[in-house]
């Protein structure tokens, strides 16, 4: 076991499946000599040489078309997309054609491929660097969408990423590269796409989160238990798509209450999904409607008024606490 | 401080071999066996006529909207002409010729453009991408293919096929610039057809060619006439050369003419005047090849009637594929079906076995509705 904060889990895993096989390219801006802006990449370059860890020209949308064609050629491509507010330039490559290549092609071709993204606020950053957008890749077809909540998490689903057959876009959330660390495995570890965690086996009511949300949620079910007497279940979503339906109507069908927390705008985020799920599978069970804890439906407003905006263990609280007394 | 020149003036070539009068530059002539010119002669042909045919289907409503090639033939044969079955293809979705030249069968094409996935399938040995529609996202998928030949050291090149139109897209700047920067086994061969839809090419850039494009990205480029077949084969083979030599990329501008519709959907009398067009059939490209081969006796007069032929067996393989099967949506949407998808796939299975839908198959067979002139037939009316 060796205690890493998640930047450094994430490099031991690019580290690990690169050494193992010599399809996997890394691709992207600044990823290199440099490392990486957050410094993921830090050392492969140097260990595995500028063909095999590419410091491209500075262009999203050829990063991502360019590593379409490497996987359909047969190469497993790692790219990173510095910040996931630059995406939209690369958007079509992701929705027009990795995702659609094994259909297109009916299996002829497919695309092995993982889109690394940071993302998410908290870090007093501008425009385009705080943002959490991951709806819009979960809504696409073809396409998973895994985001870990912290080092042992973000080794293990990047491992399973990095081996799907599939094309995955995986989110990091900056305010988690160095928030913590954690005991990881001294074996490569590879989690499952498509589940998700009970983190707090509980009574009452079911936390749903994920991301840098996770530790909300967790700090508010501490806060309910202490001043509520109520022992709040939390589930670690993993995977945004394609949902864990199972795991999640089973927990709110034994709790009967449901509050999901992100950071992404609330109208047509993964919570209306989430919720339409358990609606479907423990209508019977529910005591009180489901909550929806997310940023207002506003552009980014910028670092100075993000707090506002980012959910918080207070208006979970108030969101939790408004659901057990229905 | 004195301005200076920083770069020496790029010349753009332009090269023409066989003119629309017939005339022959003998010393450019590439050496192309007679069995060589035979075939490609024959390629172009079959090119025409199934492109005559699929109208014809389109009309009937037996084949959905589809970009007809008509003019085109010599920029896609004599480019395609120059590849091997381990080369890389990567088309448009105006490259039909080149398309049948690669090996994909008629009745592939036919179910393609009759909105069937299996028509986009590529053979399991074949190295062709797909029609790609989204215009100019193909040129970073060839680059990307060129990069991967290049990690492997493998003795291969890239062509990828776009159009006058597909210049002026983010993608194509971005890829040309990776490509140079790579230095990858890529050509780049732009059909520039004159017209994308309804803009002309002077509406497209200010560039005076396409060709001198490439010179911003550290590579040659050259134009040549697209419908003199032996200019453009000449032109692609010393590019295939070079890319196979590890020389890098070379952006091609095929002149051509677009002599049809843009699509089966377009109706180009509303944007260009019919005597252009007809200056433009005076250079199409069958004749003056036909010319060219009759000089050298090797025209055989039965191509047309084998060719027609051809295409009659296989529109009658098309016409009688069974129906698309609702379910095969599901076959290759994932490796694997989330279990979500996969309950979806047991309701439309379900559903399809209802009694309801077994009386009339709503769901199975998808109706063509007519488009602009368009006559149903039987077929598409029970």
């Amino acid at each position: 076991m060796a205690k890493l904060n998640m930047v450094k889990a994430l490099n031991l895993a690019l580290l690990e499946e690169m050494e193992q096989d010599p399809d996997i390219v890394i691709i992207g801006e600044d990823v290199g000599v440099d490392g990486g802006v957050f410094r993921v990449t830090e050392d492969l370059h140097r260990r595995f040489g500028g063909t095999r860890v590419i410091d491209s020209p500075l262009a999203e949308a050829a990063i991502i078309g360019c590593s379409v064609g490497m996987a359909l050629y047969g190469l497993k491509p790692v790219c990173e997309i510095q910040f996931s507010g630059f995406a939209f330039q690369c958007f079509h490559q992701i929705e027009n054609h990795a995702a659609r290549y094994r259909q297109r092609s009916q299996g002829r071709f497919h695309c092995q491929m993982v889109i690394r993204m940071p993302f998410g606020g908290g870090v007093r950053a501008l425009e385009h660097h705080s943002e959490s957008e991951e709806q819009f890749y979960a809504h696409i077809p073809g396409l998973k969408m895994v985001i870990p909540s912290g080092p042992r998490t973000a080794r293990a689903l990047l491992v399973a990423a990095i081996r799907d057959p599939d094309p995955v876009v995986f989110f990091e959330h900056k305010a988690l590269y160095h928030a913590s660390k954690e005991d990881v495995p001294d074996e490569s570890e590879a989690m499952p796409i498509g589940r998700a965690q009970v983190v707090r086996d509980g009574r009452g009511l079911t936390l749903i989160a994920y991301g840098a949300m996770l530790r909300v949620a967790l700090e508010a079910a501490e806060t309910l238990e202490a001043e509520d007497g109520v022992t709040p279940e939390v589930i670690d979503l993993l995977t945004i798509s394609p949902l864990d339906r199972e795991t999640l109507t089973a927990s709110v069908a034994r709790t009967g209450r449901a509050v999901i927390v992100h950071e992404a705008p609330r109208s047509f985020g993964p919570g209306a999904e989430i919720a339409a799920s358990i609606m479907e599978g423990a209508f019977l069970s529910l005591e009180a409607p489901i909550r929806r804890v997310a940023a207002y439906d506003v552009p980014f407003p910028g670092f100075a008024r993000e707090k506002a905006t980012v959910p918080d263990v207070a208006r979970v609280l108030a969101a939790a606490r408004e659901t057990l007394a229905f | 401080m004195p301005r200076t020149q920083i770069e020496p003036q790029f010349p753009t070539e332009r090269l023409s071999i066989l003119d629309s009068d017939g005339k022959l530059d003998t010393k450019l002539e590439p050496k192309l066996s007679p069995d060589d010119l035979k075939r490609l002669y024959r390629a172009m042909v079959l090119g025409r006529r199934l492109d005559e045919r699929m109208l014809k289907l389109q009309r009937q409503g037996r084949i959905g909207t589809f970009a007809p090639i008509k003019g085109q033939e010599a920029s896609q044969m004599g480019s395609v002409f120059t590849l091997t079955p381990a080369d890389w293809m990567v088309p448009s979705f105006r490259e039909t010729a080149s398309m049948l030249w690669r090996g994909w069968p008629i009745e592939k094409i036919l179910a393609l453009f009759a909105g069937r996935l299996e028509g986009s399938q590529p053979g399991p040995e074949q190295r062709d991408l797909p029609i790609t529609i989204p215009v100019a996202t193909q040129l970073p998928h060839a680059v990307g293919i060129a990069y991967g030949i290049q990690y492997r050291g493998e003795d291969a090149v890239v062509m990828v096929y776009f159009g006058d139109g597909a210049t002026s897209e983010g993608d194509f700047h971005e890829a040309c610039n990776f490509a140079g920067v790579w230095h990858v086994p890529v050509v780049f061969v732009c059909q520039n057809n004159q017209w994308a839809i309804s803009v002309p090419f002077k509406k497209q850039t200010n560039s005076r060619t396409i060709a001198q494009k490439a010179l911003a990205y550290g590579f040659p480029g050259i134009q040549v006439d697209g419908n003199d077949v032996l200019a453009v084969y000449a032109a692609s083979r010393q590019a295939v050369d070079k890319a196979r030599a590890g020389e890098g990329p070379t952006l091609i501008e095929c002149v051509t003419y677009r002599l049809g519709v843009h699509t089966t959907a377009d109706d180009p009398t509303k944007y260009r005047t019919d005597e252009e067009v007809k200056a433009w059939e005076q250079k199409d490209p069958l004749t003056r090849f036909r010319a060219y081969l009759e000089k050298k006796k090797l025209l055989d007069p039965s191509v047309d009637e084998q060719v027609d032929e051809e295409i009659a067996r296989a529109v009658e393989r098309f016409e009688t594929m069974p129906p698309a099967d609702p379910l095969g949506m599901f076959d290759h949407a994932y490796a694997e079906l989330p279990p979500e998808v996969a309950a979806q796939h047991a309701e439309l299975a379900a559903r399809l076995e209802s009694p309801a839908e077994r009386a009339a198959p709503a769901s199975a067979e998808p109706a063509s509705p007519p488009m602009r002139g368009q006559r149903r037939t039987s077929r598409w009316t029970s």
